[in-house]
């Protein structure tokens, strides 16, 4: 509280400054950054509407309407990493709004010039990895119907998604357009490696462990010395040279196809066609 | 169904679409939507299984940029309401899943092209000075998304159990296993999408390495993800492209170029 006072007294002599109550109100408004996401202009009213505490704190009158405007313009990137851009934003509306000689384009130039490097670095760490990789491991709990795999899901993925939100306002606030200078170091690069590596890992343990095809096609069947009968199948001939081997070709097959922009719908469909033809068939099981 | 659960059905319906748009606390998941749902309808178990057989399938379904990806949110809602309460396999539930997420996707399509007029309306409004509008503006936005699962939940739910039952049990067995069958294969779409959006050729072997690994033995996830993680240590601290350029050129750009070593666990615990 009186922490506030002090900031309100620094008001008064004349600089505005946002509290520590206006960067909070940003984190939890930045949470809702995604709601009315439309084909136009994407996170433009989310955008704005996170960076509202802000501007309320900053202009009034006419000036107020020019910051509105200038966040309502199109921006689009990963939402969590969406948090330091909105930090720098509001460093950037603050010096602005004490007289630094800052221009509507360039508030928009660092917002556009940063929303395509976070994207690049927040999709494939937050949505190539992170997720499948929690969400594999709270699934592969919950097949066995044991209600501590959403729970792990749950609570691991927001631990890590707030966590990110949250400093990354106030990091971008402190940091202000320094944060330009970090981004060109290899931090990011690194940090956007190590979680390929890690993604590409456990998908290709993914691969093997928990995609399911099996073709029962017998190829012979055998009596041993003991009258003991054993059955050779397709599957497992498969099985004892590379467990997992059509799963991978399959995925393999399958990634060649999205990459030539077929929709993955179809591909969904497509192969569970397949898995009716081949049921009927009785080639797969 | 009992008055208060078809309530509480309808409220993760909604809060489920909002989380699908919004894509943050990850409510719209399978495996949160259906156990959630579970919950409510008095069957856990059968929820949390159906959740983490959606939720492998769709493990790799996201949105990036532009791209939607199939809705989860009324797939997973609609999927669990019809398994239990009309006392069907989880192979059924698969199939219906499927059928609602593509539907969903549809809708999903139709309400961001919507909200492009109230992003106009809010244009106006910041014209006007007027904040409360544009809040009000965003806040409409991200109920029409909740209206969007809440709405065909509602109607499913009201339709009698019989009707659902004979409909869902006139499907031949030919095709819900083989809908099964299916559904072990489709989860390699998503993985499909995963290593497409991450995969460079140098960093392949590193697919391979996961696969073999876990051919051969009996690791859990927990333990293909810890060597996962250890491998990615390994190689970062390794490669030579990180040491050039933290020991020379930008030695001045960042704080003075602190030991990389140092710094490589810095970024991995953050």
């Amino acid at each position: 509280m009186s922490e506030q006072v002090k900031t309100q007294d620094v008001a008064t002599n004349g600089e505005k400054k946002l509290t520590k109550k206006d960067l909070f109100s940003m984190f939890i408004r930045n949470n809702f950054l995604l709601g009315s996401f439309n084909f136009e202009r994407m996170q433009a009213v989310g955008f704005c509407f996170s960076m509202i505490p802000a501007i309320k704190r900053l202009y009034k009158g006419d000036e107020r309407k020019k910051a509105l405007k200038r966040h309502l313009e199109f921006f689009n990137t990963q939402p969590f990493l969406a948090a330091p851009i909105v930090g720098v934003s509001a460093a950037m509306e603050e010096q602005k709004a004490n007289g630094a000689p800052i221009d509507d384009s360039t508030i928009s130039g660092v917002k556009v010039g940063l929303m395509g490097p976070l994207a690049g670095v927040g999709d494939p760490i937050f949505w190539g990895t992170l997720r499948p990789v929690i969400g594999a491991l709270g699934a592969s709990l919950a097949i066995t119907g044991n209600i501590i795999g959403p729970l792990v899901f749950l609570v691991f993925f927001n631990i890590l998604r707030l966590a990110t939100k949250y400093y990354g306002i106030q990091y971008g606030y402190k940091k202000g357009l320094s944060v330009i200078s970090d981004l060109e170091g290899n931090r990011l690069q690194k940090l956007t490696e190590g979680a390929s590596i890690l993604g590409l890992f456990v998908m290709g343990a993914l691969v093997c462990k928990w995609t399911s095809i099996n073709v029962p096609v017998v190829l012979a069947h055998l009596t041993d010395q003991t009258g003991h009968k054993t059955v050779t199948t397709v599957q497992s001939v498969l099985d004892s040279l590379l467990p997992g081997l059509l799963p991978l070709l399959l995925t393999f097959f399958v990634a060649s196809l999205l990459k030539k922009k077929v929709n993955p719908l179809w591909l969904i469909f497509g192969i569970f066609a397949v898995g009716i033809l081949g049921y009927w068939l009785k080639i797969l099981a | 169904m009992s008055l208060i659960q078809i309530i509480l059905v309808c409220l993760i319906a909604a809060i489920a679409g909002m989380a699908s748009v919004l894509d943050e606390g990850q409510l719209h998941r399978p495996l949160i939507v259906c156990t959630l749902i579970g919950l409510v309808l008095g069957d856990l178990k059968t929820g949390v299984i159906l959740g983490g057989t959606l939720e492998m399938m769709a493990l790799g379904w996201m949105n990036i940029g532009a791209a939607m990806a199939p809705d989860t949110a009324l797939a997973s809602v609609i999927s669990t309401l019809l398994v239990i309460t009309a006392d069907q396999s989880i192979g059924k539930g698969i199939a219906v899943a499927v059928a609602v997420a593509a539907a969903g996707q549809v809708l999903t399509i139709f309400v961001r092209t919507l909200t492009i007029g109230l992003q106009h309306r809010a244009d106006k409004y910041a014209e006007e000075g007027n904040i409360r509008g544009i809040d009000i503006m965003h806040i409409i936005g991200l109920s029409l998304q909740a209206l969007r699962v809440l709405i065909p939940t509602l109607i499913v739910a009201l339709i009698s159990v019989t009707t659902v039952q004979s409909l869902l049990n006139s499907i031949p067995e030919v095709i819900t296993k083989g809908l099964q069958v299916g559904g072990g294969m489709v989860v390699v779409v998503g993985y499909a999408m995963v290593i497409n959006m991450m995969a460079v050729k140098y960093l392949m072997p590193f697919l391979f390495l996961g696969f073999v690994i876990a051919a051969f033995t009996n690791f859990n996830l927990v333990a293909l993800g810890i060597l996962g993680l250890v491998a990615a240590i390994i190689y970062i601290q390794l490669n030579p492209k990180y040491h050039v350029s933290a020991g020379q050129n930008r030695a001045a750009a960042t704080n003075g170029g602190t030991v990389s070593g140092n710094d490589l666990d810095d970024d991995l615990d953050d």
